[in-house]
């Protein structure tokens, strides 16, 4: 028996009542903690349930997350339905009027209702956004260049936040000259002007809407880069770090499994606004024409296209695609923007 | 002749910064066996922590490095063996408890994964396995509900139950050496003696030998069996635990006596304090790093480090001050006039 029990046993025989016993026997197996047991049973609330109750008081950042879930909900319908649909419907050459799934026309069939003039017709119940100038319907354009515009905001933050992250963490770890290297080179990055650094990387990989991911999500790197790095920076001189090394934990064990969970919160935060950014840029690289090619639909194109006919007076085939544009970037922005107040502890009431 | 785990001679660490070097640790030198626990003591900066992190090898290279010394695990010289093995070594023969329960646990990762985690480096055993070892070990330090608090994260649990969900962790690969950096510094007076229960109870149970680092008296007086006493990186005083506090030999193991708060003293009498300042490690004399503080300084003191003087039975010392001068200094002192401690 180790000499503290018999101190304990003499502190009894002291206060000699059975009150102290129950005490020192539930000091002893963390009794203190029965009351917070109880309060447990209210469980707190997690990052992600605390972030969700303080995002909903924020109008505008529901807003926005309407938008995204709308838009992702259109373009994922259509990228199911849009080949086997379409297709079928063209080569059985059915009546082009039978609705569709979302597109009510199919987006590439022309001569709808194509004015004498040949510049399309205005927005009408059977054209709601009206015809383009080779009388295709602005709606179904609209709707299908949804797609694009999701695939590209998604796949290029994908490949500019997977690049961030491998980048990033190493940097920001094992400091020195590796990380003068990478960030230097994440300044090179920065130091360009952005649209025209994607024109030559279009340029050199040629123009096709693969190379348009690949362009911009090489780009975007640096971005998540530097994030991740100033956030480890900070994480890694933290005790739990040094307590997992203490363990005989590796480094790639600690960067991977301790430092970078600790060092994602601003980084979802960037992801919905780079996410719109990276739509917007697509727009403006179909709109300068290196980007998404004809008869392929994508806002940016649709917008191209419809300036050279504005003085003819045919504004509808340049707001309903600016529209669409506007609204699936003011959504992810306002959604990050959200999402970051609510994720600020500082912000927090 | 209890089995000697620990061996350390002339440990030095310095840190090489801009300003200069940084002496931490001057060649210390302490040994530990089984189910024994030494504790180290002295005021922040006085390199306790470092000599503790330069074991680990966890000093931080650059600017740190361990400049001198032979670190013998058993057989093994923790200075020498190569990174991987030393990788093994930590946690499954030198596990660390770490100051604040607070900021040493992941906060994004549960309790129990963190356990776990600690048990797969170093043993080969299923997830599965190493889930059911972290709920009994959690059980082990006095965790009520563990099966249930395995699967909680580290901000559901209150101060004293992350240092205990720590001890679990440390404890989980039955290291052979525990070394404890002040676990009780950030806790409630109440919480800090569990947690010193608890540590004493998985020493008892896994018979290793704890490096306990602290500032508090008390805390030593209540669960160490030999002291180190450090100064400016340097070993002032060394020996069993009751030596040091009835029969001290060094004005600075005297003035963290006298400066202990009393259960006696009136309400008016205030702390006595060690006057001056912590030295600067950057500008330590060759001498004892004490001696500006040091009411007793001769001469010789600023220049020359003393030799190793033994006073009693594993009892060393080293000071200029002659030994029958320091048995009068010291009864004079109010401290040592009364029985009391």
């Amino acid at each position: 028996m180790p000499d503290w029990d018999e101190e304990k046993q003499a502190e009894r025989d002291v206060y000699g009542t059975e009150v102290t016993q129950v005490e020192t026997v539930d000091a002893r197996r963390g009794g203190e903690f029965v009351d917070e047991e109880i309060e447990t049973s209210a469980k707190p609330l997690g990052l992600w349930a605390d972030t969700w109750r303080r995002l909903r008081r924020n109008k505008l950042a529901l807003v926005g997350l309407g938008i995204i879930i709308a838009f992702m909900i259109v373009g994922s319908v259509e990228t199911v339905f849009y080949q086997a649909h379409w297709h079928v419907r063209v080569s059985a050459s059915t009546r082009p009027e039978d609705p569709g799934y979302l597109a009510p026309y199919d987006p590439n069939q022309v001569d709808y209702g194509l004015t004498p003039q040949g510049i399309g017709s205005p927005p009408s119940w059977k054209h709601p956004f009206g015809t383009d100038f080779l009388g295709r319907d602005v709606l179904s354009r609209t709707l299908i260049a949804t797609r694009i515009a999701m695939l590209v905001g998604i796949i290029a933050v994908a490949i500019a936040l997977t690049m961030g992250l491998l980048l990033g963490p190493i940097s920001g770890y094992y400091g020195g000259a590796i990380d003068s290297v990478i960030m230097r080179i994440a300044d090179i990055f920065f130091a360009f002007p952005y649209i025209l650094f994607v024109l030559l990387i279009m340029s050199v990989l040629g123009q096709g809407f693969q190379n348009v991911f690949i362009a911009i999500g090489v780009l975007g790197w640096a971005t998540f880069a530097r994030i991740v790095r100033g956030q480890i920076l900070s994480v890694k001189t933290m005790e739990y770090v040094e307590a997992a090394r203490a363990q005989g934990a590796s480094d790639l064990r600690i960067i991977f499994r301790h430092v970078l969970p600790n060092s994602m919160a601003p980084v979802y935060v960037a992801v919905a606004m780079a996410i719109g950014g990276a739509i917007a840029t697509e727009a403006a690289l179909s709109y300068l024409g290196i980007g998404v090619q004809p008869p392929n639909s994508s806002w940016g194109l649709m917008i191209s296209d419809s300036v050279q006919y504005l003085a003819a007076g045919n504004w509808w085939w340049l707001l309903f695609p600016s529209l669409a544009l506007i609204a699936t970037v003011f959504g992810f922005i306002s959604f990050g923007n959200g999402l970051r107040d609510a994720t600020d502890p500082k912000l927090k009431e | 002749m209890a089995e000697r785990l620990l061996d350390v001679k002339d440990l030095s660490t310095q840190f090489f910064t801009h300003a200069g070097i940084v002496k931490a640790v001057n060649g210390v030198s302490f040994t530990l066996d089984r189910n024994e626990t030494i504790g180290i003591v002295g005021e922040s900066g006085s390199g306790k922590t470092v000599a503790a992190l330069s074991l680990m090898r966890l000093i931080p290279d650059p600017p740190g490095k361990v400049v001198e010394g032979s670190l013998m695990l058993g057989e093994r010289n923790l200075r020498t063996i190569s990174d991987d093995e030393m990788r093994a070594v930590r946690g499954n023969d030198i596990a660390m408890i770490f100051q604040d329960p607070m900021t040493s646990l992941n906060p994004v990762m549960k309790i129990g994964k963190q356990i776990a985690e600690a048990i797969t480096l170093h043993q080969d055993k299923s997830k599965r396995e190493a889930w059911k070892m972290a709920i009994d070990l959690l059980a082990r330090v006095g965790i009520p509900d563990a099966p249930k608090r395995v699967d909680q994260y580290p901000f559901e649990f209150s101060g004293g139950m992350r240092q205990r969900a720590m001890i679990a962790m440390a404890i989980s690969c039955n290291p052979d050496i525990l070394i404890a950096d002040e676990p009780t510094t950030a806790l409630d007076v109440t919480i800090q003696a569990q947690i010193i229960d608890v540590v004493r109870e998985m020493q008892a149970q896994f018979s290793s030998g704890v490096i306990l680092i602290t500032h508090d008296l008390g805390v030593i007086a209540e669960i160490a069996d030999k002291v180190m006493v450090m100064y400016g990186g340097r070993t002032v005083e060394y020996g069993p635990v009751d030596e040091i506090f009835y029969n001290a030999h060094h004005p600075y193991t005297w003035g963290l006596l006298a400066s202990l708060p009393r259960l006696d003293a009136s309400e008016k009498e205030r702390l006595t304090p060690i006057k001056g300042q912590p030295p600067n490690l950057i500008t330590l004399p060759d001498g004892c790093p004490f001696t500006v503080r040091c009411p007793y300084r001769r001469p010789e003191c600023r220049d020359d480090w003393p030799e190793l003087e033994i006073v009693g039975a594993a009892h060393g010392v080293h000071c200029w001050v002659p030994v029958e001068e320091r048995q009068g200094l010291r009864v004079q002192l109010p401290h040592f006039k009364e029985s009391v401690i």
